[in-house]
């Protein structure tokens, strides 16, 4: 099972915090998002368009990234932190 | 409130006092001949708009990552003696603190070039979400200058 959580403005757009999706062993950030993009497309678009970062494991992750079960994935906006 | 230098990371709710800070990372070093800060603070007006509060979150784990990485390269990078990062998350009113960064080294100009750099960085890199409320309603800033 992998984890996704959803921050700030993504969490409105998906209607959630968190998903979870059984992809085998393992898959890449690009398979995991078409199957976000059954119930969040708009995301979907964001990740493929880089409008958006992924991490993987707390680090940040390209599209082709390896994502193996049990890993947590999480969907960044661009930050805003600081003043 | 937490007690200064309990972390030199912290990513808190309550509020910080700055002279704690300042006064718990002259006990680092006797060699300390330079402090710089620099303190973020809710400003009122953003782009035109009114904004009534502010509120901030974060995701745990990954940002104190990212706050600890800009610390150490910082030290390193800047031949600084130690450096403190706090930033706040929940609602925070107008006027109060929001993020503060202290560095300290020998002399000044290293510890001012690690400051700019290191709030420069948290801004660029750690995943911390700002949302303002106007009297339009709430929006979540995407770019901050």
């Amino acid at each position: 099972m992998i984890t996704v959580k959803y921050f700030a403005n993504l969490r409105s757009i998906a209607g959630k915090e968190e998903d979870q999706f059984e992809m085998g062993s393992e898959t890449t950030l690009k398979n995991l998002s078409h199957e976000i993009s059954k119930t969040a497309p708009k995301i979907c678009e964001m990740i493929l368009g880089k409008k958006i970062m992924v991490s993987v494991n707390l680090d940040v992750a390209s599209l082709e990234a390896i994502i193996k079960d049990g890993d947590e994935v999480a969907l960044l906006p661009p930050f805003s932190g600081g003043s | 409130m937490s007690t200064a230098l309990e972390s030199n990371i912290r990513i808190q709710q309550e509020n910080f006092v700055v002279t704690d800070e300042i006064e718990a990372i002259k006990k680092v070093s006797r060699n300390i001949g330079g402090i710089t800060t620099f303190l973020g603070t809710g400003r009122e007006l953003s782009k035109g708009e009114s904004i009534s509060k502010l509120n901030f979150e974060h995701y745990p784990k990954m940002a104190e990552k990212k706050l600890d990485e800009i610390r150490v390269q910082a030290i390193k990078d800047y031949g600084i003696i130690e450096m403190i990062i706090i930033h706040r998350i929940g609602e925070i009113d107008i006027g109060e603190n929001i993020v503060l960064i202290v560095a300290a080294g020998e002399h000044r100009k290293e510890t001012f070039k690690a400051c700019e750099w290191a709030i420069a960085e948290l801004k660029r890199t750690t995943p911390i979400w700002k949302r303002e409320t106007t009297s339009t309603g709430e929006v979540w800033v995407q770019d901050t200058p």
